[in-house]
C-alpha cells in the first residue's frame, strides 16, 4: 500500500502550484470569468510548452505518456488556484475518447495539435433533460451522401465556444437498448449549422447551447465504431467524474487554507476569531471533508488509472466530494463573514464553482443511487 | 499510489479469517455480546480467546516477541484489525486499553522490568488494565485531576476517586494518572502511576450504563501504597505520556471494517424485504440513506488506511487519529439511525421478543453509540485537537 505521490508527481504538484499561482493570479481569473472567451491563449501557449495538454497521451502524438493518476494531481492543482478555460474539455471530453477510440488517421491529425496548443475540444453530450443515459441522446444524424445530417440541441456543453472541434455524440439508429445506435462524430465547429450560443452561469464557467441545424458530417468523421459509440463515452464520463473530483479537492483545499488563514489574522473581542471554538469546530468540519475527499478520490483515479473495476469507487468519490466542496466552502462563506461577500473578494469563486461541479456528471443523489444499485439495493 | 495489499497480505487475511472461524466460540456468537454488553459468561469467553490470540503473537501484534508480540507491520496489522472487527471477534475496547494505551505508553516510558513484567502479561493476553483519567470533576478538563500520590519513604501514596473506569471489576492494573506537584501549572504537576488493582485501600463499585450493563466503574483510592519504582517515565512529565498514549487510543484502524458489518446485514435485511415483496425496500429514500451511510464508511476506511500508511512510513498521526475516531463515531451514530429507518418499528425490539429482528442490534448500536462521541475525549475534544494541532489555530 502506497497512499502517497510519487516523486514526480511531487514535482508535477510543486511546478503547477508554483507556475498558476505566477500566471493565473486572481485578478486574471476574474478577467477570464467575465470574458466572453474565458482562457488565455498566452497561458494555454504556457500549458502547451510545459507539456500539460499531453501529459496523457503517447510519446508518439507529442504526449509525454504520463499516467491518469498523474493527471489527477495536474487536476487537484488547478482546482486548487482556478484556471479558467478549455483544458478539461479538451483533455477529459475530448483528448480521452480520441486516445480510445480515434482511427490512426484522426490520432496522427489531432492529439499532437492537442498536445501543441493548436486545437481545443469538447464534447457535445448532455440536452435539455441534462442526464447522463444513453436514452437522453435524442440528436440524430442520420445518413445522406458520404456522410450524415446531424440535428438536435445540446446543453451545458463546456467551451464549444472557442472549441475547434467538438465530439458530438448522437443517434444513429432507434434500437431496443438505448446504448445501441450511438455514434460520436468529430465536428468541426465551423461547419454550417452549427450555432453555439453563450450560456451566462453562475460560475461563470464557459458552458453553451450548441444547436445542430442540418450539419453535415462526413463519413470518416466517426470517432470509433458506428451505432457503438456509448462505451466510448461511458469510459470518458468514468473518468471526467473522476477527474472533476480531482479538480474539487484542490477548490476545496484551497477555501480550507484561505478560512484558516483568515481565522487566525481577523482579531474580535481583542482574540483571532480562530480561538473561538465555533470557528475551530468548522474549521475541524471542513478539514475532515478536504482530507476524506482527497483519499477516496485518490483511490478512485487510481482504480481508473489501472484499469481496474472502478464503478463503486467512482461514485463514492463523486458523491461524497460533490457536498464536501459545497460544505467546505459555505463554511469558509460563514467564517470570512461580510467581507466574503463582496465580488472582490476571492471565495466566491469558489463557492461557485463548488455547485457547478457538483452538478457536472451526476450530483451527489445520482451518484448515491449508483452506490445503491452497486450494494443490490 | 497503489490502494492494493500485496499478495502477502491477501494471504494473511486468509489467514486470519481461517483461524477465527475455528475459534470464535459459538457461544461467543450465540450471545453476541456488542460494545459495553459484557456478562460474566461473555467475559470469560473473550479472556479466554484473547490469550489463544495472544499466544499466535495476534494480540499485541506491534509488541516485540520478547514481550508476546510478533513485530508485524503495520499494514499487516490493519489486516488483523480489519478481521477481528469485521467478524466480531471477543475483543473489545479492554484490548485497545490494554495493549495500545496503557501498554504503548509503558513501551515508551517504563522500565526494563516493567515492561518484562507486565508489557510481557499483556501481550500475552494474561493481564488487563483499566484507565485511572478521569474523575468527577475532570472530564474533557482531564488535566485538573485532583487525585494525588505523594512520595512517602519508598511508596507513592494515592488518595483520591476516578471515575468511568471501564472493566475496573476485572483489571489486574490500573494505569493511573495522579498529581505530583499540586503548585505547579496543571499540566505540569501530573505523573503516570502503574497500580495493581489487588493493592489495599482500592475500592471499585459498578456504575450501569444505558445498556442496563456493568461494563464502567468508579474507582476510589485511599491511602494506597504502592512501590516507589511504579512510577512511569519522569515525574511531573505525565501529561506529555499521557497524550501519547490517548493517541495511541485514537487509532482505532479497524472501525471501518465493523461498521461495514453492520451496513452489509443491514444491505441484506433490505435486500430480502424486496424479495419477499414488502414495500419499504424499493423506497428511494431509504436507499439514498443507506447509499450515503456506504458512502461515508468508504471515506472512513481511506481515513483508517492513511493512518496504517503513515505508521508504516514512520510518519506519527495526531490530527488524522482524532478526526477519523470523530468521524467514525458520527457514523455509528448514523447507522444506527439509517438502520432504525430500515427495521422500522422492530428496532424497538430487544433479543427477547419473538419479534426482534437483526439480534436488536439496531437498538443496540443505537445505545451504545452514544459513548463513542465522548469516552475517550468527546468529539468536541477531538475537533479541538484537529483545529489547534492540525491546523494550529490559537488557544486564545
Amino acid at each position: 500500500m502506497d497512499l502517497g505521490l510519487s516523486e514526480e508527481q511531487e514535482m508535477l504538484k510543486r511546478s503547477a502550484r508554483d507556475v498558476l499561482q505566477h500566471e493565473c493570479p486572481k485578478t486574471l481569473v476574474k478577467q477570464l470569468d467575465e470574458s466572453e472567451e474565458g482562457y488565455s491563449p498566452e497561458l494555454w501557449r504556457k500549458m502547451a510548452e510545459l507539456g500539460w495538454l499531453g501529459l496523457l497521451f503517447p510519446e508518439e502524438y507529442g504526449g509525454s505518456g504520463g499516467s491518469f493518476v498523474d493527471l489527477t494531481v495536474l487536476l487537484e492543482e488547478m482546482g486548487y488556484n482556478i484556471l479558467p478555460g478549455p483544458f478539461f474539455s479538451t483533455v477529459i471530453l475530448g483528448g480521452l475518447p480520441l486516445l480510445s477510440a480515434g482511427s490512426e488517421e484522426q490520432k496522427e491529425d489531432l492529439l499532437p495539435k492537442v498536445a501543441g496548443g493548436e486545437k481545443i475540444l469538447t464534447m457535445a453530450l448532455t440536452e435539455p433533460s441534462v442526464s447522463y443515459e444513453a436514452s437522453a441522446v435524442k440528436t440524430t444524424a442520420i445518413a445522406a451522401n458520404d456522410g450524415y445530417v446531424i440535428n438536435g440541441t445540446k446543453l451545458f456543453v463546456p467551451d464549444a465556444n472557442v472549441a475547434d472541434t467538438i465530439l458530438c455524440v448522437a443517434r444513429t439508429k432507434e434500437a431496443a437498448d438505448p446504448e445501441d445506435g450511438i455514434t460520436i462524430f468529430l465536428v468541426d465547429a465551423d461547419s454550417p449549422g452549427v450555432e453555439v450560443t453563450l450560456l451566462k452561469t453562475l460560475a461563470r464557467d464557459k458552458q453553451c447551447e450548441v444547436i445542430f441545424n442540418n450539419v453535415s458530417v462526413p463519413g470518416e468523421n466517426i470517432l470509433g465504431d458506428l451505432d457503438r459509440g456509448w462505451p466510448v463515452v461511458q469510459e470518458m464520463l468514468q473518468k471526467a467524474t473522476v477527474a472533476k473530483c480531482a479538480e474539487m479537492v484542490g477548490g476545496a483545499q484551497a477555501a480550507l487554507e484561505m478560512a484558516v488563514s483568515y481565522a487566525k489574522e481577523r482579531v474580535q473581542f481583542n482574540r483571532p476569531i480562530g480561538s473561538f471554538q465555533a470557528i475551530q469546530h468548522y474549521c475541524a468540519n471542513m478539514v475532515s471533508d478536504v482530507d476524506g475527499s482527497r483519499f477516496v478520490t485518490y483511490k478512485a483515479a487510481w482504480k481508473v488509472s489501472e484499469g481496474l473495476p472502478a464503478a463503486m469507487d467512482v461514485a463514492v468519490a463523486k458523491a461524497w466530494t460533490s457536498g464536501a466542496y459545497g460544505r467546505v466552502t459555505l463554511t469558509a462563506h460563514q467564517i470570512f463573514g461580510a467581507i466574503g461577500f463582496t465580488m472582490d473578494h476571492d471565495l466566491h469563486l469558489y463557492y461557485r464553482r463548488a455547485k457547478a461541479s457538483e452538478m457536472m456528471f451526476g450530483d451527489g443523489a445520482y451518484h448515491r443511487a449508483i452506490v445503491a444499485r452497486e450494494l443490490g439495493l | 499510489m497503489d490502494f492494493r495489499f500485496t499478495v502477502e497480505e491477501e494471504a494473511f487475511r486468509e489467514e486470519v479469517r481461517e483461524w477465527l472461524k475455528k475459534e470464535i466460540p459459538p457461544r461467543w456468537i450465540e450471545l453476541d455480546a456488542g460494545l459495553w454488553e459484557e456478562t460474566e459468561e461473555s467475559w470469560a469467553l473473550s479472556r479466554e480467546f484473547q490469550r489463544k490470540l495472544g499466544q499466535k503473537g495476534w494480540l499485541a501484534p506491534a509488541y516485540p516477541r520478547e514481550y508476546g508480540g510478533s513485530e508485524m507491520g503495520h499494514i499487516k496489522r490493519l489486516v488483523l484489525s480489519e478481521e477481528l472487527n469485521y467478524n466480531r471477534a471477543p475483543i473489545s475496547i479492554e484490548v485497545e486499553i490494554s495493549v495500545n494505551w496503557a501498554g504503548q505508553a509503558l513501551m515508551l516510558f517504563g522500565s526494563e522490568e516493567q515492561k518484562r513484567e507486565v508489557l510481557s502479561k499483556v501481550g500475552r493476553g494474561e493481564a488487563i488494565f483499566c484507565l485511572g483519567y478521569s474523575e468527577p470533576n475532570a472530564g474533557s478538563d482531564l488535566a485538573s485531576l485532583q487525585t494525588r500520590a505523594v512520595e512517602d519513604g519508598d511508596s507513592w501514596v494515592i488518595n483520591g476517586q476516578k471515575i468511568w473506569c471501564s472493566y475496573a471489576h476485572y483489571a489486574d492494573y490500573c494505569w493511573l494518572g495522579a498529581r505530583t506537584d499540586p503548585d505547579a501549572p496543571k499540566h505540569k504537576g501530573i505523573s503516570m502511576f502503574l497500580v495493581d488493582m489487588k493493592t489495599p485501600g482500592i475500592t471499585v463499585r459498578p456504575l450501569i450504563n444505558v445498556l442496563n450493563r456493568h461494563s464502567f466503574n468508579e474507582v476510589f483510592f485511599d491511602d494506597v501504597r504502592i512501590p516507589r519504582e511504579n512510577l512511569v517515565g519522569e515525574e511531573n512529565n505525565g501529561w506529555y505520556q499521557l497524550v501519547m498514549a490517548l493517541d495511541f487510543e485514537r487509532s482505532l484502524i479497524g472501525t471501518a471494517a465493523a461498521h461495514q458489518r453492520f451496513i452489509d446485514e443491514l444491505v441484506h435485511y433490505m435486500i430480502e424485504a424486496k424479495g419477499k415483496g414488502e414495500r419499504f425496500a424499493d423506497d428511494p429514500l431509504i436507499k439514498d440513506e443507506l447509499a450515503e451511510i456506504a458512502v461515508q464508511n468508504e471515506v472512513l476506511r481511506m481515513m483508517c488506511y492513511r493512518i496504517a500508511w503513515m505508521y508504516s512510513q514512520n510518519l506519527h498521526p495526531s490530527y488524522e487519529s482524532s478526526m477519523s475516531l470523530l468521524f467514525s463515531s458520527e457514523l455509528l451514530r448514523r447507522i444506527a439511525n439509517v438502520g432504525m429507518r430500515v427495521v422500522g418499528p422492530y428496532g424497538q425490539l430487544d433479543t427477547d421478543s419473538k419479534w426482534s429482528v437483526l439480534k436488536a442490534r439496531v437498538m443496540r448500536a443505537y445505545l451504545a453509540s452514544l459513548s463513542i462521541g465522548v469516552g475517550g475525549g468527546s468529539n468536541e475534544i477531538q475537533r479541538n485537537i484537529v483545529a489547534m494541532r492540525g491546523l494550529g489555530l490559537p488557544r486564545q
